[in-house]
């Protein structure tokens, strides 16, 4: 098979797109992409400073590559989960991260949960409770909460994150299946910043298919972190995503065409604006100032007190 | 005869002749899930496997 570009042996098919291309042309392509979706959903401009989430997996480290080499101001934050589940994979993964920086004289900025708040993620799942005895529920809860302080912390103007095509969709899927209308309505490749406290929040690879990401890592000789998290069992997400994937493999493009026809179907109003009840019920909290729509303390600082009342 | 395909630490054989997408088909594994690669290089799923070459897929899905 040969690059639709130069005709020299592709080394990428992508079936979607009806397009096969070499090493060089693809890597180029990728690049392009992003670009052409960073400027169609108005995600940000090369004069605002970018704070990208990175967890030493091929797809933010892919796009903090792809940032960088569009010349976009752009330092990385890693969270130092505390997991290790016998692979030591958080500070395999912290590595990776600071290798990567370093190689490309990148600012990584670093937050270790343990060291910070007193206990890891899941010492934190254990003692709170929360989350049937996977601390998922809680790393989720923590990211979301620092990522969002350090960006307002670090003065940044935007926080990126590294979700591909398989994660939207899969996540679509999932809030369909179930019917969860808030969650629905605030799917997008844009969440913008507001009066409460919330920096906006972007993903810039939300249409580029999870392969074409590790094509990209693998081409550009990232070294990003092959382990999947010691927690991942059982997890929804995979779960759906082999049922799209099953999908594709029978109708290349639908991932895709169910993602965006749904973007555009919001667009055109498909949800009621009372749908969407989350955000005019935000207040801030008490103990860090950062947007909850609990009464009180947000879910984040009552985990936090709870650790310290343990001591 | 045989091509031999690794993923993780699997090893799988399969008859010279076909292509990747066929091999894949006949293991069960999704070709959405994995990049293929011969002696470091990818490959699409078009190529035909000849006899003696080893495959290493590589997993493509993360969950966390």
């Amino acid at each position: 098979m040969k690059c639709r570009k130069c005709g020299a042996t592709a080394v990428v098919h992508m079936r979607q797109h009806h397009l096969a291309l070499c090493k060089t042309h693809f890597l180029d392509w990728i690049v392009e992409q992003t670009q052409r979706f960073i400027e169609k959903y108005h995600m940000f401009s090369p004069q605002e400073r970018l704070l990208v989430a990175v967890s030493g997996g091929k797809d933010s480290l892919s796009l903090w590559d792809i940032l960088w080499r569009l010349g976009y101001q752009v330092d990385g934050l890693y969270i130092g989960l505390g997991i290790e589940g016998g692979s030591d994979y958080s500070n395999k993964s912290h590595q990776l991260c600071e290798d990567f920086a370093r190689e490309r004289a990148l600012k990584l900025l670093v937050v270790d949960v343990a060291g910070v708040y007193g206990a890891s993620i899941p010492e934190i799942a254990a003692i709170t409770h929360r989350g049937r005895e996977k601390p998922c529920s809680v790393c989720g809860i923590s990211k979301r909460h620092i990522m969002n302080r350090v960006a307002r912390e670090g003065g940044y103007d935007v926080l990126v994150t590294g979700h591909n095509l398989d994660d939207e969709a899969a996540v679509l899927f999932g809030n369909t299946m179930n019917w969860i209308p808030g969650y629905l309505v605030r799917q997008s490749p844009v969440l913008e910043a507001d009066e409460h406290g919330f920096v906006r929040k972007v993903k810039p690879l939300c249409r580029i298919y999870e392969r074409e990401m590790a094509a990209y890592a693998f081409l550009r000789g990232i070294e990003y972190i092959y382990e999947e998290c010691p927690h991942v069992g059982g997890s929804t997400t995979l779960y759906y995503k082999d049922i799209l994937n099953r999908m594709e493999m029978d109708r290349p493009g639908a991932k895709l065409n169910f993602y965006l026809t749904f973007l555009q179907a919001k667009e055109g109003g498909l949800f009621a604006p009372q749908a969407d009840r989350g955000r005019d019920t935000l207040s801030a909290c008490p103990t860090c100032g950062q947007p909850t729509s609990a009464p009180g303390e947000c879910s984040f600082c009552r985990m936090v007190l709870r650790i310290k009342e343990i001591g | 005869m045989a091509v031999t395909l690794i993923l993780r630490d699997q090893e799988y054989q399969v008859r010279p002749g076909m292509t990747l997408r066929d091999a894949l088909r006949k293991l069960e594994i999704l070709s959405e899930s994995v990049l293929a690669t011969r002696d470091g290089e990818m490959i699409v799923d078009e190529e035909i496997l000849h006899d003696g070459e080893v495959i290493k897929l590589i997993a493509v899905i993360s969950g966390g």
